[in-house]
């Protein structure tokens, strides 16, 4: 049997590449939308991991809100993606600019 | 596992602004933009019937329903009653600014209702997963409500960059919620502490799930380093926006932050007291240095709010009873003087016209001493200034933080609080003593000016009367 | 009770906020109505606490009515204190008030100011009120500067005229020196007593006499002796002692309904009536007690000596004003504070009365001051001439007038009282009486009777003021003529104030005096063959034989005493004594401090300097808000590192 730790590791792992995705990621902004999809997933794996080990199904409850809630997350960004688009015409983050300071 | 009917009789309030919110959703169908003042009206008056039915069943000890998901107490109803205030005098607020920008449609009001909802699951959460849902329903209004304005640059940029940071602060929350999930085996909050009141505080997955979970609570709070939206949002925001996220959202926050630390992990006090100081002395000077540089009168207001926060948390970590109800009187204040600061822009914008920049209100006083005078409360209340509600709220955090013997808090909080002041007094200085460069008279509508100037006058009276508020947010925690 | 104690205090204030805000909406008919209907209510139920507390026997109330902010144990409340004392001075209040009121209808008739002027004197009401019906320092602190503002307020209020914002500035100045004493007493008794209740104070004040201070290291000091000093010295500005006196005969150039009810009647007695309410710490200090008479027999008698030789009509009424407070304050000094509060309540009525006649004068010369141009006003103006005549035999003291009883009977204690500087005080106050008189009647004379020597037009002009204006006269000069007579017996002799006033025994002089007494009756056969009242019979008929049988007397001895009339013409130099030495001394040390201190130090490095760090440093951090997300991102995960390794490592 796989050890809880690999788990853990996995989902970690996965966590910092979502995260370095969202700060390094200079040019698209679809590719930060794929980052936090990801880094959600990563949660999933934890939850899953968690609840199998602890023999409790609240975690995997917890997966299903999750990936719902998820969808319905990409579907504001996308929405979200649009309308900057048809604003910019282009959808570089590093466009994104006007406001700060 | 059977559900017994009578546990759905603390929901009411929620069920009701469910059915309420997806009734208006399709009577708004059917209505042309003449007569959108009906959807304003439903919604009101929802928001009003919501809170009768919420004060009706204000439980005197803490109800826990629904398998340990939901909690009815006297917090959640007062605060919940609090939203229902701000959210309506938003509504109100906002009529005429958004008819000008021809985005005076239903769907303002749906969002905000379903907002207020997710506001209301947050607020009476207990259970982690409640808290999730209740965060995500309140953040996905939020962003559609940012990028409502659909031909507006600042506000779909706005929108994307409080979508992709909520997404990724929602996404360290849950990361820390899985860790506690996974030490303790839980997902429920009482359940959570008393597992960490009977075993080992020093477990790391434990711990390290509680700074996740700190970092996800600072971001919806907006405490530096975690507030990097918050100026960026409040401004590129249609201002109708701004308002709603810059104050009931909050009072929301603040819940969250009993729930999930206060409830949740109350024992680790010793670990998250420390994370908050952090935060909250951060948040206060960065807050109030920066709003120094802004001639953008809403990322002043943004970073003032950052610097409010501070406050707040200040009251929260004191980690008793007299701190928690500090800072919720605290919350209160704030939002009800942000409504003021925001409200004031709102009233001086029209058609094609922001009236967002601090010269905008150059002489003021020369174009509505009235308005001028409610600006100048509100700004004193801000700044902490007696006899303003700001200043009850100030000195009630400050006493929580120095009777833990935490003095150094509450000088750091001072004197930032008067490099605050600095800026508060220049837009004074500019709505009294500069010439007006614009002299068109302000129109905007009877009810609107009316709500407005009881605003002003309650944050007057307030601060002179405190004791009432004082008094019922002492009891919330007793 | 307690709502009728608000509805007192609030009816005015409300009145001043509507006229005061509202005052372009409702019109000048509306500002006043609204006013004076809210100074008779006041009014009204003052007489009605008053006769429930005095005649029916009610009980004194002393509490709380809102309670402000509770900091370490010590409570900062709003609370009321309704003794004899605070009731007989709410009525007087409030009627002088109420006379005043209405007398302004017709003396500011033409004035673009009017809805202001009611609600600054309506606000002006309120605060007094707050003031003596304080159960605590900080209300009677707040009232204290209220009526402070109120005055400047009124001072300046033809802020188009210099001379009124030069006397508007000379009165804030200088009641701020007198404030600071007060300030730093209130201090000393909140650090000592632990408490701001007069209740509290009065009863613990027993353990405090011994307690000693060293304010100068190596020397000690009592502190009853040190908190009584610095609470008087807040009574010498607003009471207007010397040195302190310097802004009340500048304070005559705001309206003369002002001068009346704020700088004759009220508000200068506030100073008499806190020494008064704080008689239980006074006496304890024997030293506080010869200081408060020493300096109030010098004002009693050298302030005198100036109204004979103004001119102008209402400053020879201001200097008889400072004069008869230095009476009042010497009456305090010999623990005689019955006495003290008794003259200031017959003072309020027949000053106000001279004051209000005074301007009616002043209307029916179309605004000119200068007595010498006045003259046989007597036919043209029956009413204010024999109003102004009964004002002036209650101010000389003749006998039967309310004034005698007062003033008599403050020469009396005087006379019985043995503490240090009473002989001394005792001289002062007699030969005041004489002095009185013949400023009075110098005046009285010069303007009502004599020669005509207005010119032609205001001639044409002259007649009696309308009934808004006479009313007031009327109805002052009743009590100015009775009250004395009437309220000597309880007042003085009885045991009207036993609840609010202490005196020790060995201070008893008022006792000692009150053992002959029998009835008012009495008192006048008794005062008619004192000292006093042929003084002032001696002082009016001087007056007569001067200044209308042989007025080149006057000139002779002006010519001859040049040097006399000149030190009084220049006030004893004392305001140029002032501005030499502690007005260009402090622009000197201050033009330094500014020079080197400000400009260089303060503002240069601390406050510009900070101000330009704080400024700089705002907006250099403003960049690190850069606009990117992935800025923002990173802040946020370095957030996160920075409080994981702090969990990790810290």
């Amino acid at each position: 049997m796989i050890p809880l730790s690999h788990f853990l590791i996995l989902a970690a792992i996965l966590f910092c590449i979502s995260v370095a995705g969202i700060f390094l990621n200079r040019k698209n902004v679809i590719i930060l939308l794929m980052a936090i999809e990801l880094m959600l997933l990563s949660v999933n794996i934890n939850f899953v991991a968690f609840s199998h080990y602890l023999g409790d199904t609240a975690g995997q409850v917890f997966v299903f809100f999750i990936l719902t809630v998820a969808a319905a997350e990409a579907a504001i960004g996308l929405a979200i993606l649009v309308v900057l688009f048809r604003n910019r015409r282009t959808i570089n983050v590093e466009n994104m600019d006007s406001l700060k300071g | 596992m059977s559900v017994d009917v009578k546990e759905f009789i603390p929901l009411m309030p929620e069920i009701f602004l469910l059915s309420m919110a997806c009734i208006i959703l399709i009577v708004d169908l059917y209505l042309s933009d003449a007569n959108r003042s009906i959807t304003y009206g439903l919604s009101v008056i929802s928001l009003a019937i919501t809170g009768l039915i919420t004060f009706q069943l204000m439980p005197t000890s803490p109800e826990v329903v629904l398998a340990g998901t939901f909690v009815s107490d006297q917090m959640s109803a007062v605060l919940k009653m609090f939203v229902y205030l701000v959210t309506a005098i938003v509504m109100v607020y906002s009529g005429k600014y958004l008819k000008d920008r021809s985005i005076y449609k239903g769907e303002f009001f749906v969002l905000v209702l379903f907002g207020v909802l997710g506001m209301m699951v947050m607020i009476s959460a207990h259970s982690m997963l409640t808290i999730y849902l209740g965060l995500e329903l309140l953040s996905l209004c939020l962003y559609a409500l940012v990028a409502m304005h659909r031909d507006s640059m600042n506000a779909t940029e706005a929108a994307m960059k409080y979508f992709i940071l909520g997404a990724l602060a929602s996404g360290l929350l849950l990361y820390g919620m899985s860790m506690l999930y996974g030490a303790s085996g839980t997902l429920d909050l009482g359940e959570l502490a008393k597992f960490i009141a009977a075993g080992d505080q020093t477990d790391l997955v434990l711990l390290m799930g509680a700074v996740f979970v700190v970092v996800g609570l600072a971001f919806k709070l907006g405490a530096v380093p975690f507030h990097m939206w918050v100026p960026d949002v409040y401004h590129g925001s249609p201002t109708a926006t701004t308002l709603f996220i810059g104050t009931a959202p909050k009072l929301a926050g603040f819940a969250m932050i009993m729930r999930l630390l206060v409830e949740g992990m109350g024992d680790l006090h010793a670990h998250w007291q420390e994370y908050l100081i952090i935060l909250a002395v951060l948040s206060m000077v960065i807050g109030n240095v920066i709003a120094i540089a802004q001639t953008n009168l809403k990322r002043m207001l943004a970073y003032s709010t950052i610097a409010h926060m501070g406050f707040v948390l200040l009251g929260i970590l004191a980690g008793n009873e007299q701190g928690y109800s500090a800072a919720m009187f605290y919350t209160i204040a704030y939002a009800i003087m942000g409504l003021g600061g925001f409200g004031m822009i709102l009233l001086l914008s029209r058609k094609g016209f922001e009236a967002e920049d601090l010269n905008d209100f150059k002489g003021l006083n020369d174009r509505s001493p009235w308005f001028a005078f409610m600006m100048l409360i509100f700004l004193f209340s801000m700044a902490g200034v007696p006899p303003t509600l700001g200043f009850y709220a100030k000195l009630a955090v400050l006493q929580a933080v120095v009777n833990i013997e935490m003095v150094w808090l509450a000088i750091v909080a001072v004197i930032f609080s008067i490099v605050g002041a600095f800026y508060y007094l220049r837009a004074v200085k500019i709505m009294y003593f500069d010439k007006a460069e614009d002299h068109s008279p302000i129109t905007s509508s009877a009810d609107m000016r009316a709500t407005l100037s009881a605003n002003g006058l309650l944050v007057v009276a307030l601060g002179i009367y405190p004791s009432g508020l004082i008094a019922l947010c002492v009891q919330v925690f007793s | 009770m307690e709502s009728i104690y608000l509805t007192i205090a609030l009816a005015p204030l409300i009145g001043a906020i509507i006229a005061g805000l509202f005052g372009k909406q409702i019109g000048r008919a509306g500002a006043h109505s609204v006013t004076i209907l809210g100074v008779a209510i006041s009014c009204a139920l003052s007489f009605y606490v008053f006769k429930d507390l005095v005649f029916d026997g009610g009980a004194i109330f002393n509490g709380a009515v809102y309670t402000w902010a509770v900091s370490d144990g010590i409570r900062f409340e709003v609370g009321f204190l309704i003794d004899n004392l605070t009731a007989m001075m709410m009525v007087v209040v409030t009627f002088v008030s109420l006379m005043v009121h209405i007398y302004t209808i017709g003396y500011m008739a033409d004035d673009d100011g009017y809805q202001r002027f009611f609600s600054y004197i309506s606000l002006f009401t309120f605060s007094m009120l707050m003031l003596v019906m304080a159960n605590n320092f900080m209300q009677l602190f707040f009232g204290w500067e209220a009526v402070g503002l109120v005055s400047y307020l009124l001072i300046g209020f033809w802020f188009k005229k210099e001379t009124a914002i030069y006397a508007n500035l000379k009165a804030f100045l200088v009641n701020r020196v007198g404030d600071f004493g007060f300030i730093l007493g209130i201090a000393l008794v909140l650090m000592y007593f632990n408490s701001l209740d007069y209740r509290d104070v009065f009863s613990a004040s027993g353990h405090m006499a011994n307690v000693t201070i060293q304010v100068i290291p190596g020397v000690d000091w009592s502190l009853m002796t040190v908190i009584c000093i610095l609470l008087f010295i807040g009574a010498m500005g607003k009471s207007a002692q010397v040195p302190l006196h310097v802004w009340l005969p500048d304070s005559m150039e705001g309206p003369t309904p002002i001068s009346a009810l704020i700088h004759a009647a009220t508000m200068v007695t506030a100073g008499v009536f806190m020494v008064a309410r704080m008689s239980p710490l006074y006496e304890m200090s024997e030293t506080a007690l010869s200081f408060v008479m020493i300096i109030g027999a010098v004002t009693a008698l050298f302030m005198g000596f100036l109204g004979i030789i103004q001119n102008d009509i209402k400053r020879v009424v201001a200097y008889s004003t400072l004069s008869q407070l230095g009476y009042m304050v010497v009456g305090l000094g010999a623990s005689a504070y019955a006495a003290g509060i008794f003259h200031l309540m017959t003072h309020a009525f027949f000053k106000a009365l001279l004051f209000l006649a005074a301007g009616s004068v002043i209307i029916a010369m179309h605004h000119e001051q200068d007595i010498r141009k006045m003259g046989g006003l007597r036919k043209y103006m029956p009413i204010t001439y024999i109003t102004s005549l009964i004002g002036s035999l209650a101010l000389i003291g003749f006998p039967g007038f309310s004034g005698f009883f007062s003033k008599d009977s403050i020469i009396e204690a005087v006379h019985a009282s043995d503490i240090t500087g009473s002989g001394f005080a005792y001289f002062a106050v007699l030969a005041g009486v004489f002095i009185t008189a013949l400023y009075s009647f110098r005046m009285f004379f010069i303007v009502f009777h004599g020669k005509e020597r207005m010119d032609a037009h205001t001639k044409s002009h002259l007649h009696e003021s309308p009934l808004v204006v006479t009313l007031p006269l009327i109805l002052l000069a009743i009590p100015s003529v009775v009250i004395g007579y009437m309220t000597i017996g309880s007042m003085l002799f009885g045991d009207f104030f036993k609840d609010s006033i202490t005196v020790f025994s060995q201070h008893d002089v008022l006792g000692k005096v009150g053992e002959g007494f029998d009835g008012a009756l009495g008192f006048i056969t008794h005062g008619v063959m004192g000292p006093a009242f042929w003084l002032a019979m001696a002082g009016v008929a001087t007056a007569y034989y001067i200044f209308m049988m042989k007025p080149e007397i006057a000139d002779n001895i002006k010519q001859r005493f040049h040097f006399i009339y000149d030190l009084l013409d220049n006030k004893y130099y004392a305001d140029d004594f002032n501005d030499k030495v502690f007005a260009s001394g402090s622009r000197g040390v201050g033009k330094l401090l500014w020079k080197v201190g400000d400009e260089n130090i303060i503002d240069g490095m601390v406050v510009n300097g900070s101000a330009k760090t704080v400024g700089w440093v705002s907006g250099i951090i403003r960049h690190m808000q850069t606009g990117y997300l992935y800025t923002y991102a990173f802040v946020m995960i370095f957030g996160l590192c920075g409080l994981l390794s702090y969990l990790l490592f810290g």
